[in-house]
């Protein structure tokens, strides 16, 4: 393998929820005594306006920094066992919101649990085609059985990897991969849940026996000893799985990566070869060997060698600084609430349409996914959504407005209420007048606060989230949010 | 140069329907009760009426859209309905159209009614309006508590005020117009309250509690208007006459581009400069001896009283406390309860408000009535403080 090909840049996102698991335990006592054992910790859960997609922007957003130039991406890969649509580019929906240049390629991956690190190896290939630089995005939100174990052990999260060839932080020297039809879990299309074979047959016969094989494989092709790997990534939540694989490779045990399960659950897609990834990147030390394998329909094994560039690239929060973010949630209904498995009262303010005109958005797309406002190239005024005729008191330009990208700019809170009176699936209803740096104001939603959390002056920052359901034609409508940029690493305005 | 409406035309007769929770009424019987109460007052026929225009704002609860809803419940002869509107200002449009075209002279006289039934819905508050295709794929799902809510904020920070003592001034509005909503038997909420009821109220939208939201109504009034002359040809004396009518509209400034501060309605500050002007008022806190300001939320009120320059930037929390509006104060505001206690049927508030300065004006206000007052004040507030229309009148005996 060339080695001038790898990880450019990388980025994590985890939701700022935590369910405590006690919480779920005690919840589901009287039916799931069972579950007492697994009543430490605690997962993460999107709030209810993230999903897939949401959760890869803000992941994107980590890796990529505020800056408005993005035309070094030429390829934008999404994986995901969760996207939101079957049929609409998911990934087209992340690109926009990153306002990624239209001529990209943009592709959904999914199917695996190992998608994350297929795309991976996709994305390579293509850098080394000389296309351009490549993100590869992974997201997942699992649905499960209320009272069932993966509801324990299963979290929200995405990643986001850069691939190109300058500043390479971490090349891949090696990989391996087994292509099977091991079907330790499914679910059909139309389906929400996945289904689980037994779990002693999949750890024995599935997990101990493909995965030595892609990691082999991948030792082989770089011609590095197990001995030698320096960090050892296989997130599993079945206990010392990963322990246990390193030791039937020949991998330190010193060398096995912390899958943070205790903190935010096994996160899916993301979870194995990204997110986990993510995090060793922020510590390894240059020379050093990453194996990052995965299991899903076979296994894949990818070797990683850390170069000496390592730090010079930080992300805007990373995985440590999303860790540090979360707020233990103790309420088992809202969890269901927003796993849309419980239905609370919603009172019949809820009953209005949310029909999306698509006609609409496609004519304000820029505007919509990607906050683009106009700015007046005379006089500098600033207006969203951008119109023919700029705002200047007494005399308003014709057709001089220019896109003006909002989302990475420093902004505050003019005025804000929270109502009671709306439904709003996560009350009380907060929103107000945001002033952006530079100009231009939006009235908008807030979302990830408490009430008193926010008055007006206080730093907000901007996240992509789910506006609206229409469960009427089962159609998820995205715009941004503010949220209070809090102390650490918030983003830097631009200029 | 415009000559202004000053003194050009009449109010010959005006009537408005009890305000409430009419589950016994459709808006078609609001609308008759209103107007046959305005038709008794001015003594007229309906032949006499040569054009019409109709405030109603929620197309969603079921009065009807274009001018046949009007023409058909009360039977109009054979004359042009017009439908006006403009939020919650509409019935200030309505009044306006109809007082234009009496002083241009298309008609010798003109009728204007405004209604709203909005307790059809199932629910409280007010019916949620259909959005349009743009608006609902970024704009909150904002409902108007909140958007007046966040006056207090801006208005908090501006002025360096303290919550608690903000929140004790506003409590202070609502409790004054429930005492002046006693009195006025045509009024939804006839129940004096106390400070500590307000305080300890459940919120509705942050800091907004439920007695800081005026009611939620039905109900509908009518004004009849001419020229004077003709007013005194059929009759009639000690005439009440438009002064001023002014109307401004948000063009985004405010909403969305980054000088309005949020503390204070910028329409409202050149609609009160403007009216007085064309009323001729030079010294308002000495010369309107009485207001009927749109009080939607009690913030609203408290921040209109300085943009109307009645109070100072940044004293009204001081002069509300003083009582400055109360029935004894300084310059009365709501004497017969505002949206607060009157209600808050859209379409008919801006009709509702000059029903009482007419009463007051002509001393026939009953148990509120406040001395010889000689001109009053209207401010009639559409749409939300960041983008809105803002309607104001002035009223007063002719020559005053």
């Amino acid at each position: 393998m060339s080695s001038s090909f790898g990880i450019v840049g990388y980025g994590a996102y985890v939701p700022r929820l935590r369910l405590a698991r006690a919480a779920v335990v005690a919840a589901n006592r009287w039916y799931a005594p069972g579950l007492a054992g697994k009543a430490q910790g605690t997962r993460s859960m999107a709030n209810w306006d993230e999903d897939p997609i949401t959760m890869a922007v803000a992941a994107a957003r980590d890796a990529l920094g505020p800056t408005a130039d993005r035309s070094a991406i030429r390829t934008l890969m999404l994986a995901s066992t969760t996207l939101p649509f079957a049929v609409r580019l998911n990934a087209g929906v992340v690109a926009a919101a990153l306002t990624l240049e239209e001529s990209i390629e943009a592709i959904d991956i999914a199917g695996s649990q190992r998608a994350a690190l297929s795309a991976v190896m996709d994305g390579l290939a293509r850098v080394k085609s000389g296309v351009g630089e490549v993100l590869v995005l992974a997201a997942d939100a699992r649905k499960t059985r209320a009272a069932s174990t993966q509801e324990l052990d299963y979290g929200d999260g995405a990643a986001a990897l850069r691939l190109g060839s300058q500043g390479v932080i971490a090349e891949i020297v090696g990989h391996g991969a087994v292509s099977v039809d091991f079907v330790d879990h499914f679910r059909q299309s139309g389906e929400d849940i996945d289904y689980a074979w037994e779990e002693r047959w999949v750890r024995d016969e599935g997990v101990a026996r493909l995965v030595p094989q892609a990691i082999g494989a991948a030792l082989a092709q770089a011609g590095v000893a197990a001995a030698q790997i320096d960090h050892f990534i296989f997130p599993t939540s079945f206990a010392k799985m990963e322990s246990q694989l390193a030791k039937a490779c020949g991998i330190r045990e010193s060398a096995v990566v912390d899958g943070l399960v205790d903190r935010i659950g096994e996160t899916g897609v993301p979870h194995a070869l990204l997110l986990l990834l993510a995090e060793v990147l922020a510590r390894a030390e240059p020379g050093q060997h990453v194996l990052v394998s995965q299991f899903g329909s076979g296994a894949q094994a990818l070797l990683l060698r850390v170069t000496d560039k390592v730090r010079d690239f930080r992300p805007q929060r990373g995985v440590a600084g999303w860790l540090a973010r979360g707020v233990e949630e103790r309420s088992y209904t809202k969890f269901l609430s927003f796993k849309r498995q419980l239905r609370l009262e919603r009172g019949m303010r809820s009953e209005q349409d949310r029909k999306t005109a698509l006609s609409t958005a496609w004519r304000h797309h820029r505007a919509l996914l990607g906050l683009v406002a106009g700015r007046c190239r005379e006089t500098g005024s600033v207006v969203f959504p951008p119109s023919r005729l700029s705002i200047d008191p007494g005399a308003p330009r014709l057709d001089t407005q220019e896109p003006h990208p909002l989302a990475d700019r420093a902004a505050r809170v003019l005025s804000w209420s929270a109502e009671y009176l709306s439904f709003n699936m996560s009350p009380p209803h907060h929103y107000g007048q945001i002033d952006f740096e530079g100009g231009g104001r939006i009235l908008m939603d807030f979302t990830d606060l408490d009430v008193g959390e926010v008055d007006s002056g206080t730093a907000m920052e901007m996240v992509f989230r789910i506006k609206d359901f229409d469960e009427l034609r089962s159609f998820t409508r995205y715009f941004w949010k503010a949220t209070p940029a809090r102390g650490e690493a918030a983003p830097q305005p631009q200029e | 140069m415009a000559s202004g409406i000053k003194d050009k035309v009449a109010i010959l007769g005006m009537g408005c329907s009890r305000f409430g929770e009419r589950w016994d009424a459709s808006p078609e019987d609001l609308m008759v009760e209103a107007y046959t109460e305005a038709l008794a007052d001015a003594g007229i026929e309906p032949a006499q009426i040569g054009a019409a225009w109709f405030s109603t704002h929620m197309d969603d609860v079921g009065t009807g859209r274009g001018g046949t809803p009007l023409a058909i419940a009360l039977r109009l002869p054979d004359i042009g309905v017009t439908r006006v509107e403009n939020f919650c200002a509409g019935g200030s449009e309505a009044i306006r159209a109809a007082v234009y075209a009496v002083a241009a002279g298309a008609c010798d006289i003109a009728l204007a009614v405004g209604v709203e039934k909005l307790k059809d819905t199932g629910y409280g508050g007010l019916p949620v309006a259909s959005p349009g295709t743009l608006l609902p794929q970024w704009y909150p799902n904002a409902v108007a508590p909140a958007n007046f809510a966040q006056l207090a904020s801006a208005y908090r920070r501006k002025h360096g005020i303290d919550a608690g003592l903000l929140k004790r001034a506003m409590a202070h509005v609502s409790v004054k117009s429930h005492a002046n909503g006693a009195k006025n038997p045509k009024a939804h909420l006839q129940k004096p309250i106390t400070e500590a009821q307000v305080l300890k109220a459940p919120i509705v939208a942050e800091p907004l509690g439920l007695f800081d939201c005026c009611g939620v109504s039905d109900g509908a009034a009518a004004v009849i208007v001419t020229t004077p002359d003709i007013a005194r040809a059929l009759g009639k004396r000690d005439l009440v006459t438009f002064k001023a009518l002014q109307v401004v509209t948000s063009n985004g400034w405010e909403f969305q581009g980054s000088s309005w501060d949020g503390s204070y309605v910028h329409t409202t500050r050149i609609a009160a400069r403007r009216a007085y002007a064309e009323a001729g008022v030079e010294r308002p806190r000495e010369q309107i001896h009485l207001t009927e300001v749109h009080d939607c939320f009690s913030i609203t009120e408290l921040v209109t009283m300085e943009d109307l320059g009645l109070s100072d930037d940044g004293g009204a929390v001081r002069d509300v406390l003083d009582g400055a509006f109360d029935a004894e104060g300084r310059n009365p505001c709501q004497i017969d309860g505002g949206l607060k206690c009157f209600g808050h049927p859209i379409g008919a508030s801006g009709i509702r408000m000059l029903y009482e300065l007419y009463l007051q004006l002509q001393g026939r206000a009953g148990a509120r009535q406040l001395g010889e007052p000689t001109l009053g004040l209207i401010h009639n507030l559409g749409g939300q403080p960041s983008q809105n229309v803002c309607a104001l009148a002035i009223v007063g005996h002719q020559g005053a």
